[in-house]
């Protein structure tokens, strides 16, 4: 069992919906990182939920940032802080608007230019801060504002993308599964060079579930397969316990996404192509991670 | 048809009436139910464009210009810090002569974060070659979108139009609202030098020193000829449907001694204000500007003037007073107020005229002499 | 000029409130607007509304100061919120809930709109629906009529049980 440490970093102040599971994820992400750290944030609900001025909720500095900077931004102080010789934990926190979306460009530098951060993606699968519009991140079939009959084209691939620079650390976890994401946060920031965590993160108001169902609901969606837990460290695959598990016995994908207003009438085609999309993906998991690709 | 509507709303369902070929959109508060309900509208098939949920706001208007510059009719929208993104993409909408109409929600620029009505984000445009409106009522905002269309793609003209509306203000603000049959009021879009391939062309090329500045003057041109195709577009949108606006609404200005100056919402507040002081004894009136490109001019001799900026140039001053002043000797109180979203009521507006300092600046809300 | 502010919880449609009442004044042949005021949106957070109703048209944006009628949507509210503020000496004041015990020395009327919600099964994600049956009380308060009510929340909603649920509170609700 994993030690967590007791010390609170998110203070009684948080404008958090009730049941946001970005809060949670926080939680964890500053207990691994410790107060030697800052976070870069972009445009996101962190910028409300950290508190509004003259108040902040959160115990280190947080640094807010336009939409589209955010990596960009982490550049910068990265740079700085190494230059003064410090070792100033520099943590991008952003949801993936700020990511998938306008975020990318400056993602894909840093990424390129082996920046020494961490970059954690909390992913709730729309715009959440503006009121849940679609996002390159929101699956195949997801009602958002502005797909009202369920989004046409598939979930954009991060993983894949970031993968493609070759970063020092990529994991992927989940806000139900608190103890992972605090290891895996704590492995990536002994590493030097560009990290990365994606984190699902149910949205109770966002995907329509009632808030007291948020950790459930992260549960579900690693068993059915659909958010697959694993970390890659300098490309050595390694897929975590539950979602090997979710591999032999999966619990079926309807069962999660019938829980969820927004995926209220889903066709058939879209199941299909969110099965199949997971099917693929656990495929060449398990290829990388035996060591074959 | 008789209804009641949020501004934001009133935009989408001008737009719908004007049937864009192509809209491509990224949302931003406060500006998100104008994205929202024309994706509605084209999801359920009521509205036949192709909708591009782009990525950012710079996609945004750069997929606007590669959409028009095919001849098709284009619209977007966007606020604030949206704006500012898409800044080096406006410039190039107009230089490219392109008749694309943009809503803007006026909204401050952070940082800290805010959300609330302020005019400089818009104004941070205003060198670029777009004609710009600034509107006060949902009514005035499906009005002047739909007008907005046809001013653009005008011959005399082609040139982008930003309809600019204040944030939550009268973005979320539902009032009553008639939607038209636009008829043939906005002619289909004939696009000059639209691509086309039995015509080749180069666009944009490389231009050196001794022809950039030919390109320049003719956006400036068109500028000018804009005044009276809006002059135009005004008088016909009356006589077929009832309602006129003009370059600024006067409110019992004629023999006012003492005008205010605002736009948007605080302008029509403006007019409240007026009243009271009228009831006081004072000869105010309002003038509530609305288009701030091409700028109008206005003869204030012999008045003096309250100008209201909810917006301010560091270093220079707020916007409207000081381009006032440009154009004229004018005897003038500036009151800096509104920024933020910071309320300003129409007893505060009254009270700027009843302690107003002429040649001097006030920053309201900060206490002492600034 | 008339002027209303509701006040509720993000989530519990105080701002369709808001928008629902000036639809039905606007029916009435009246002018009318309806503003939220947005702080930070969030489910769960305190929000205000603000609606005017008058027989010229209305030219006032900034908020409502002196209202003529306050509406408290989530009595829980007043926890944080001092709801009474500015509320004009005669102001009356219209509370979801079964007594108006908590309101001292001002006209208050209550009407249970969440017992009513929930009779009618006029709840979405959790939450009982407030902002269609507030509409009866309000008619039966005489700020709308009840023909116009019916039509507003038949021109926002399809589903006959918010009709229902207004009917309900105009009964319920006594003057």
């Amino acid at each position: 069992m994993t030690e967590i440490p007791k010390e609170e970093f998110i203070l009684k102040c948080t404008s958090a919906c009730a049941g946001c599971p970005s809060t949670l994820i926080l939680r964890y992400v500053l207990k691994a990182a410790g107060s030697d750290t800052v976070l870069v944030v972009p445009a996101c609900c962190t910028s409300v939920i950290q508190g509004i001025y003259p108040n902040t909720a959160v115990n280190v500095p947080l640094y807010n940032v336009a939409f589209a900077a955010a990596a960009a931004c982490a550049s910068g102080m990265s740079e700085a802080f190494q230059k003064a010789g410090k070792k100033t934990n520099v943590i991008v926190y952003a949801g993936d608007g700020g990511t998938v979306d306008i975020g990318i460009q400056a993602l894909s530098g840093a990424f390129e230019r082996e920046t020494d951060f961490l970059y954690i993606c909390y992913d709730n699968e729309a715009y959440g801060n503006t009121g849940m519009q679609r996002s390159g991140s929101t699956p195949i079939g997801a009602r958002t504002t502005t797909t009202p009959g369920g989004k046409v084209h598939a979930k954009k691939d991060l993983d894949a993308i970031v993968a493609a620079h070759n970063p020092s650390y990529l994991a992927t976890a989940c806000a139900a599964y608190p103890q992972d994401l605090f290891k895996k946060v704590q492995k990536a920031l002994t590493l030097r060079g560009s990290k990365f965590i994606h984190v699902l993160a149910p949205c109770p108001p966002g995907w329509r579930f009632s808030s007291e169902m948020t950790v459930e609901m992260g549960k579900l969606a690693v068993r059915s397969g659909l958010w697959i837990l694993y970390e890659s460290e300098f490309g050595k695959v390694t897929i975590n316990g539950p979602s090997k598990a979710a591999m032999i016995k999966p619990v079926p994908i309807e069962d999660y996404l019938s829980v969820q207003g927004r995926f209220k009438g889903i066709d058939r085609k879209a199941i299909d192509a969110l099965k199949s999309q997971a099917e693929q993906r656990a495929k060449h998991l398990q290829k990388e991670a035996e060591g074959i690709c | 048809m008789l209804t009641i509507a949020t501004g934001n709303k009133a935009v989408a369902a001008a737009v719908k009436e004007v049937r864009p070929d192509v809209i491509a959109a990224y949302p931003i508060t406060p500006q998100t139910e104008i994205v929202e309900q024309i994706a509605e509208y084209v999801t359920s098939g009521e509205l036949d464009s192709r909708y591009i949920p782009v990525e950012s706001e710079h996609s945004a208007m750069a997929a606007c210009i590669g959409a028009s510059i095919t001849g098709a009719r284009t619209f977007t929208a966007t606020s604030s810090h949206g704006l500012l993104y898409m800044h080096e993409m406006v410039n190039w909408a107009a230089g490219a002569r392109l008749p694309i109409v943009m809503a803007n929600v006026n909204r401050a620029i952070g940082p800290g974060w805010n959300v609330w009505a302020e005019h400089t984000d818009a104004f941070q445009e205003r060198d670029t070659g777009w004609l710009q409106v600034y509107v006060s009522t949902v009514q005035e905002a499906y009005d002047t979108t739909l007008m907005a269309f046809r001013i653009a793609e005008h011959e005399d003209v082609i040139l982008p139009v930003m309809v600019n509306l204040d944030g939550f203000l009268l973005s979320h603000s539902m009032q009553s609202l008639d939607t038209l049959n636009a008829g043939d009021f906005v002619p289909p879009l004939h696009l000059p030098h639209a691509i086309d391939v039995l015509n080749p062309a180069g666009y944009g090329t490389l231009t050196g020193p001794d022809e950039h500045f030919r390109f320049r003057w003719e956006i400036e041109k068109s500028m000018r000829r804009s005044r009276k195709v809006i002059a135009e577009t005004e008088r016909d949108f009356a006589e077929r449907f009832g309602r006129s606006y003009g370059v600024a609404e006067e409110y019992r200005y004629e023999d006012a001694d003492v005008v205010v100056i605002a736009m948007g919402t605080l302008g029509k507040e403006a007019e409240v204000a007026v009243d009271l002081l009228r009831n006081e004894g004072v000869n105010a009136g309002s003038l509530r500007i609305r288009w701030l490109r091409p700028f109008p001019d206005f003869d204030l001799s012999g008045r003096e003037v309250v100008v209201i900026d909810r917006d301010y140039s560091f270093g220079f001053g707020g916007v409207i007073a000081q381009s006032l002043m440009a154009r004229q000797r004018v005897d003038l109180y500036s009151v800096i107020a509104g920024l933020g979203g910071q309320e300003v009521t129409y007893d505060d507006i009254a009270g700027f005229v009843r302690d107003r300092r002429p040649g001097t600046e006030l920053w309201f809300g900060v206490n002492g002499d600034v | 000029m008339y002027e209303i502010r509701i006040h509720s919880r993000g989530g519990q449609g105080g701002v369709t409130a808001a928008r629902l009442l000036a639809l039905a004044a606007f029916r009435d042949g009246k002018y009318a607007t309806a503003c939220p005021f947005y702080g930070a949106e969030r489910r769960g957070a305190p929000v205000v509304s603000y609606v005017r109703i008058d027989d010229r048209p209305i030219r006032v944006y900034s908020q409502i100061r002196n209202p003529d009628l306050v509406v408290v949507l989530d009595p829980s509210v007043m926890e944080v919120v001092d709801v009474l503020h500015g509320l004009k000496r005669g102001g009356k004041v219209l509370m979801n809930g079964t007594t108006t015990e908590k309101l001292h020395g001002v006209p208050a009327f209550a009407v249970d709109l969440t017992g009513i919600a929930l009779r009618e099964k006029l709840v979405i994600a959790g939450s009982p629906i407030l902002n269609t049956p507030v509409l009866g009380a309000l008619a039966k308060m005489g700020i709308i009529s009840v023909d116009s009510a019916k039509k507003a929340i038949q021109e926002m909603f399809s589903d006959e049980r918010n009709v229902r649920a207004a009917e309900a509170a105009f009964q319920e609700l006594v003057i």
